[in-house]
């Protein structure tokens, strides 16, 4: 069994117990426990189910990489799934449970599967399934998907908050081992700002776990005295609990700080997302430890031996009473004596290697440890736990000979440096024989924009291996990164004593010949299940290529990616396809390198503040008073304002009849207000524009169309010339920023010569459009600007002061009415409105919003971005040729409106579309004429682009683009209905009230 | 070669296997071929499919120069729908989204087409009339999509939420026999039934040149030497402007990186493909459990497969907003694909200025739905000689006519 050893843990605070429970079970553990470590310390190995198979799984590593110790934590708004034991610090309170089984963990009725598994070898699903079609909707694909998924879905919205921190730095050190630490020293006082951090929550890293010296001292020693002399330093800042979790472009680098989850109550943030830009990145992130495939390496006991000597020297757990250990390097001698010196048994140390270890073998047979070379494991005997193991010639076909009984088997297959963040940002590996691992090739590093190489490597992540070549390489690339990154670097001399290590010797299965059926129970993927035999199948059949075996197998695609499967998993593919190891290669390395929140990539920017609201001075007053609100872009407008026990259709027909009747306003603020300056002005709006604009008279206005290259109409608005070389552009709400953008792009891009500035002034203003046959009468009231008729004329503006405000007036109207629309400063916005209020309450006033506005300019005829524009509709379609000038030799669009298709007579052109009993054509309808096309679709001949009932005319009315349209008035069209049913319509002109615009011109 | 069924598995499981074949020939280049097809995505194989299948042309090569569906087609989020707007788009997705739904019998491989229902969500009154449009418009296509209410959407996929504080949910576009399918299946599918009709697939194998001979293509050069055809169409995506290069002509066309990603995967929460184009981002569950989720493209042009991570925070923001749950899961990777995007975001499938060269490319951020009959479509263009119906509107004159089919006008997100 595993359990708490009466001594040891140096990460453990034995005076601070905690008391977690684990699927309902009360459980204690100690404050600097990891949830893997506690659950261990109560005899808790089996901890989940694998994927396919619903083998039963153990803890087997004990960090990042770990594959099978998956459980959901809290509940309801708390619950979080697939959070891994290895690296969740336990707190008191802390609920877990384990998941992917039914009915429970112990017993899972799932585990059917691994009977079955002889029929569901790798891609199984590829080749079945296929006959009868309608049985893979309907039975296969549901039942499939139900045995799909890890943890459950959190049912809640989340209860926690998240954040975004930026920081610049010249160096940032990702891994706070030895490597790091010393490569760090070497900032000390560069005069660089440079970051260090470490995803746990210790400084040091593996050293201190392998009782090593440095500098002449314990290691422990050495990294606190250096933690203190790096915090120390001004221009140094540390962090752990950071973790490195994606290499960008340009030293864009993503850290993810755990700052809530081992505090939950705290109201602390739970997740901090860190978007690092670094001069220079170094990684020190160091390696992971291989598993070895021996058939049954996958039962709950066998576990990375690095682990096992993790659990105890850092947590004072034994992960059981028996360890064998299983290796085909020296490292792993190393948790033989950890286990032997805390007092437990050690039956054997199982070498692959026929010479068996350096120094350290003679210490283990010291310590009166039987050491088997040339030997392999055959089988691992147990269910839910190891009970022994078989052991085996290396060289053989796996005949059991020896059989040790055991609760615990220690594997090493050797270690693999992590390079994922080297190769995030396209660093490339090269194979090390000696060592058969991948390392970081230094001659092709990520680079910068300058070609420079941006990301380094130090230490065991850069393929050194024993301490004493780590704190050389980690000086000397500590050094160059700070020489790098533009800093002076200090000298850094740290000294570990040299190891008579032996070499390693790569070992891709155990026992070499291992029959077929050892091959089907040695797993690579303990999660996925995958095994040897299905990387060899996925050889067979052709999947030749590593990315097409691991998306055939599904290996390395498990939460782990991989960590611990992928370089076994290759190395077995190129053994089968008689290829080196290098030629195979590796799959891509993505980030993150451990999965990150979704809530912390999202970070504040939830619920309101998800986007920036923007909202017009008179905002909360709509609000106030019953404003109906859409979104429009980034603002808010009224779509009506509502009066008690009104209903939205009814406020908006109230709102078209009292503004076409009395006085209605407005809130235009939203409307973009580009302002277009300097001696090239007027040339500059004359290539933007269709019209003329450079003609523009100062204290006029003229309504000017802006077409895209393609000469598609893009946007609309009033151009008010302010001064000489001054313009004030309208665009519609939406298109404020993007035409803005339009603006600068020919500028900076074409015409950058020109003497022009833009300027978005569209929040400087508060804008009201005071509309109806009282417009003037309110304006008068209020006093100040002389808006008479024949000093304000139609299409004029002018600038004074309307009750004893700053304003700007310009008489304009999308409405057919008399109109003024009126800008103050912002700040003076509410004040304004509320004047008017006022003042026009003996005429009447009301507000009306965007829907009335809608409705008004249709029944004008008059057209809608958005609406009769929708990015393949050029002016000409419209009827505005009189908007587009013939002087001009040249404007935004001209060509394109000049092309064979845009000049097409069969173009379809804008009309009005009369209903023939009245009633409201549905939005979107198409007109069809008889027949189909090639492709058997019916034939189209129009369509309808606004449709509304007018309350002025108390009919529905339409605008819509039909081919011939203009020439065919009185003609009647079909407009199918998805119903099946048609609506006729007949074409009209467009403009359905006061055709000779009487009305606004008074 | 031997069919796939649940029999021939079974059969296997007690021969440990071993009677598997290759599912390709891993052959050398012939000296000569009558059709060439550069890119072996999901659009190169399926081409050479159907001029196996419908043509009767089967003495053909499809060159690549990585690994069979490497590029897009196996980077893909694999949503399939056919509610576009325009009637050309409609015609060509649709022919592709019913070729679908027999895919796995027809290449005798399980491709694993899930019609589950894609739902696109109107969030502002602008997107609901866009959509009633669409609505209309498939009606008269012979797509079935119907916009539904808040309420049916809630009920379609429970982890909605429809009544968020910024974009409540209006209503959506229904597309009921949209779905999703396994994206690698495709290629390999197609790629095994290739094999076994006698074409040659040729992997890790770059086209270098573009032979010809008075305005004529004779062949292409490869890192496996020269290869003699005597027609050649060149189906590459991303890289589609470096082989038109070759070719000698130029293409409207860019390449930029869109990304996706996954979350760890979960117990089933979402049955139907959602995609929310108001917020910018969609989402979908996979079979394995993880959460498929995509947003826009990077606004830079670039090759190198790896994207900016402001766009998934941006994305990943969006989908909160819809999905809250979605917050308290991890992602679990992030990738990208270079993207090919003509002016109009439709693809280009034509006739080029070199003789008996044709191309097929454009399909930009949403040609995974198009694969079985865009295959279709540019068989018959290449065995004819000219572009069918399906093709016809497709060619690559109509940017020099402005005779453009801009689905942008329904939907900002396009996959
Ligand atoms: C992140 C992402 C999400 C997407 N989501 C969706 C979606 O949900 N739904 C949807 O319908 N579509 C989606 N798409 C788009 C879809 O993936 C593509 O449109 C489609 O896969 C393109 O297929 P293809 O065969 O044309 O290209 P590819 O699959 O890219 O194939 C082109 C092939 O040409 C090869 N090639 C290039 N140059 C050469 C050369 N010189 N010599 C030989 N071979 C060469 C490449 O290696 C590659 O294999 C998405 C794309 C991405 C990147």
């Amino acid at each position: 069994m595993s359990t708490r050893l009466a001594n040891g843990g140096r990460l453990v605070n034995r005076d601070r117990a905690v008391s977690f429970s684990f699927n309902g079970k009360q459980m204690r553990g100690f404050e600097g426990d990891t949830l893997a470590s506690a659950l261990l310390a109560g005899d808790q190995m089996l901890v989940g189910r694998s994927f396919k198979y619903h083998r039963p799984r153990g803890i087997v590593a004990s960090g990042a990489e770990e594959p099978n110790g998956l459980v959901n934590l809290g509940s309801g708004d708390m619950f979080e799934p697939n959070a891994r034991v290895t690296t969740t610090e336990v707190f008191d309170g802390l609920q877990a449970g384990s998941q992917n089984h039914w009915p429970s963990l112990e017993f899972d009725v799932g585990a059917v599967n691994a009977k079955l598994s002889r029929f569901l070898p790798a891609g199984f699903y590829y080749k079945m399934f296929i006959h009868p079609r309608p049985l893979w909707k309907h039975v296969y694909e549901p039942f499939i998907r139900q045995s799909a998924g890890l943890g459950k879905a959190p049912k809640d919205r989340d209860g926690e908050r998240y954040e975004h921190f930026y920081a610049h730095v010249d160096l940032l050190i990702i891994g706070g081992g030895i490597a790091g630490l010393v490569a760090a020293k070497a900032a000390i006082g560069s005069g660089l700002r440079v970051l260090v951090v470490e995803q746990t929550a210790a400084w040091g890293g593996r050293a201190p776990v392998d009782g090593a010296e440095i500098d002449g001292m314990p290691a422990d020693q050495w990294v606190a005295q250096t933690v203190a002399e790096l915090d120390a330093a001004e221009n140094i800042e540390m962090r752990t609990r950071l973790m490195g979790a994606g290499v960008y472009d340009h030293g864009y680098v993503l850290g993810y700080e755990r700052i809530g989850d081992h505090q939950p109550g705290a109201s602390l943030p739970k997740h901090r997302l860190w978007r690092i830009r670094a001069g220079h990145v170094l990684t020190a992130t160091g390696a992971i430890e291989r598993p070895l495939s021996f058939a049954g390496n996958d039962v709950p006991g066998v576990m990375l031996a690095s682990a096992v000597r993790d659990y105890a020297v850092n947590f004072g757990v034994s992960a059981g009473d028996r360890t064998v250990v299983v290796t085909n390097n020296d490292d792993a001698y190393r948790t033989a004596l950890v286990m032997k010196e805390a007092g437990l048994d050690v039956p054997a140390i199982i070498d692959a290697r026929d010479g068996g270890a350096g120094a350290l073998g003679a210490e283990a047979e010291a310590a009166g440890i039987r050491v088997l070379k040339g030997k392999g494991i055959a089988k691992v005997k147990g269910g839910k736990r190891v009970t022994g193991v078989a052991t085996c010639a290396m060289a053989g076909e796996g005949t059991p000979q020896e059989e040790i009984a055991c609760d615990v088997v220690a594997m090493s297959g050797g270690w693999s440096p992590v390079v994922h963040l080297w190769s995030h940002c396209g660093g490339k590996l090269l194979w090390d024989e000696h060592h058969a691992f991948f390392r970081p090739d230094p001659e092709r590093a990520p680079t910068g924009a300058a070609g420079e190489a941006f990301v380094s490597v130090a230490g065991s992540a850069n393929g050194a291996m024993a301490l004493a070549n780590v704190v050389v390489d980690a000086a000397a690339q500590g050094v160059a990164a700070v020489k790098a990154a533009g800093g002076k670097a200090a000298k850094v001399a740290v000294k570990a004593e040299a190891e008579d290590m032996a070499a390693m010797a790569p070992v891709w299965m155990m026992p070499q010949g291992a029959k077929y059926e050892l091959r089907t129970k040695m797993w690579l993927d303990y999660q996925n299940d995958v095994k040897v035999s299905d990387v060899q199948l996925a050889a067979q059949e052709g999947f030749e290529s590593v990315e097409h075996t691991k998306r055939y197998t599904t290996l390395g695609m498990a939460t782990d990616q991989g960590k611990l499967s992928n370089i076994n998993g290759l190395a077995i593919l190129s053994d089968a396809l008689n290829q080196p190891i290098p030629q195979t290669g590796t799959t891509t390395f993505r980030p993150p390198y451990t999965p990150i929140s979704m809530g912390a990539i999202a970070g504040e920017a939830r619920d309101t503040i998800f986007q920036p609201l923007r909202k017009t001075p008179m905002h909360e007053w709509h609000d106030a008073h019953g404003a109906h609100w859409e979104p429009v872009g980034h603002w808010r407008r009224a779509y009506c304002f509502q009066q008690p026990g009104e209903s939205v259709e009814d406020a908006v027909q109230r709102e078209v009849k009292n503004t076409r009747e009395k006085l209605g306003l407005l809130d235009a603020s939203t409307l973009g207000k580009l302002i277009v300056k300097g001696p090239d002005a007027g040339k500059f709006l004359d290539m933007l524009y269709t019209n003329m604009m450079s003609t523009l008279k100062v204290g006029r206005c003229r309504y000017g169309l802006m077409c895209s290259e393609n000469g598609f109409l893009m946007d609309d608005g009033v151009v008010a010339r302010l001064s000489e070389d001054t313009f004030l552009c309208h665009t519609t709400s939406g298109g404020a920023d993007h035409i803005h953008a339009h603006m600068e792009e020919w500028l900076q891009t074409e015409w950058w010569d020109w003497k022009v500035w833009v300027v978005n002034a569209t929040e400087q203003y508060a804008q009201v459009a005071v509309v109806g046959p009282k417009a003037r009468k309110v304006l008068q009231k209020l006093g100040g600007l002389d808006v008479s008729r024949d000093a304000l004329p139609f299409m004029g503006w002018a600038e004074g002061e309307i009750a004893g405000i700053p304003a700007r007036a310009f008489r304009i109207s999308f409405s057919g009415e008399l109109s003024y629309e009126i800008a103050v400063p912002a700040n003076y916005g509410q004040a304004f409105w509320d004047k008017l209020i006022e003042a026009g309450e003996e005429f009447g006033v009301m507000p009306y919003g965007t829907e009335a506005l809608h409705i008004m300019r249709a029944e004008k005829g008059f057209i809608m971005i958005g609406d009769e524009t929708d990015g393949t509709v050029i002016p000409q379609d419209l009827e505005l040729n009189w908007a587009i000038s013939k002087k001009k030799e040249d404007f935004i669009g001209k060509r394109g409106q000049e092309r064979v298709h845009m000049t097409d007579p069969d173009r379809w052109k804008l009309v009005g579309l009369k209903t023939v009993d009245g009633s409201v054509l549905p939005d979107g309808a198409y007109a069809v004429s008889e027949g189909s096309n090639a492709n058997g679709q019916r034939n189209v001949i129009g369509r309808v682009t606004s449709t509304y009932h007018s309350p002025t005319l108390d009919r529905g009315i339409a605008m819509g683009l039909v081919k011939h349209g203009p020439d065919r008035m009185g003609e009647r069209l079909e407009f199918p209905k998805v119903d099946g049913t048609s609506v006729h319509a007949e074409i009209c002109d467009p403009v359905f009230f006061d055709r000779e615009g009487e009305k606004q011109d008074v | 070669m031997k069919r796939y069924s649940a029999f021939a598995v079974a059969r296997e499981a007690f021969r440990h296997h071993a009677g598997w074949e290759r599912a390709w020939r891993n052959p050398e280049p012939k000296k000569s071929y009558d059709v060439i097809i550069i890119g072996a995505g999901g659009h190169g194989l399926a081409t050479a499919f159907w001029l196996g299948k419908n043509h009767g042309i089967t003495n053909v090569a499809v060159i690549e120069k990585g690994w069979l569906g490497g590029g897009n087609t196996g980077r893909n989020t694999t949503i399939i729908r056919s509610n576009y707007l325009q009637d050309p788009s409609a015609a060509i997705y649709e022919k592709s989204r019913s070729l679908y739904e027999t895919m796995s019998q027809d290449v005798n491989y399980n491709i694993m087409f899930s019609p589950r229902g894609v739902m696109m969500l109107a969030q502002t009154h602008h997107e609901v009339r866009g959509y009633l449009r669409t609505e209309h418009a498939n009606n008269l296509q012979g797509v079935a999509t119907t916009f539904v209410g808040p309420e049916k959407v809630k009920e379609l996929c429970p982890i909605i939420n429809i009544d968020g504080p910024r974009y409540p949910v209006l209503g959506a576009l229904w597309q009921p026999r949209g779905g999703t399918a396994r994206h690698d299946a495709v290629a390999w599918g197609y790629a095994r039934a290739c094999s076994d009709m006698g074409m040659d697939i040729i992997q890790q194998c770059e086209v270098t040149g573009v032979r010809q001979q008075g305005g004529q293509v004779t062949g292409v050069d490869t890192t496996k030497g020269a290869i003699d055809c005597k027609k050649l169409g060149i189906v590459v995506a991303g890289h589609s402007g470096v082989l038109a290069d070759m070719a000698g002509f130029r293409l409207p066309l860019e390449s930029v990186a869109l990304q996706a990603l996954v979350s760890e995967p979960i117990k089933p929460c979402m049955d139907v493909v959602v995609m929310a184009n108001t917020v910018h981002g969609y989402m979908s569950q996979s079979d394995k459990g993880e959460m498929v989720i995509g947003g826009g493209t990077d606004g830079y042009n670039n090759y190198t497969q790896r994207g900016s991570f402001h766009h998934i925070e941006e994305t990943v923001r969006a989908l909160i907003e819809t999905f809250p749950m979605i917050s308290r899961l991890k992602m679990l990777r992030q990738w990208g694909g270079i993207v090919d995007v003509t002016g109009d975001r439709s693809p280009i499938i034509g006739k080029t200025p070199l003789g008996n060269c044709f191309i097929n490319c454009g399909w930009g951020t949403g040609g995974f739905k198009a694969i079985p009959g865009s295959g279709w479509a540019t068989a018959e263009m290449i065995a004819k000689g000219e572009p069918g119906p399906l093709a016809a509107e497709f060619g690559m004159d109509r940017f020099k006519e402005g005779r453009f089919i801009d689905e942008s006008v329904a939907a900002g997100v396009a996959h």
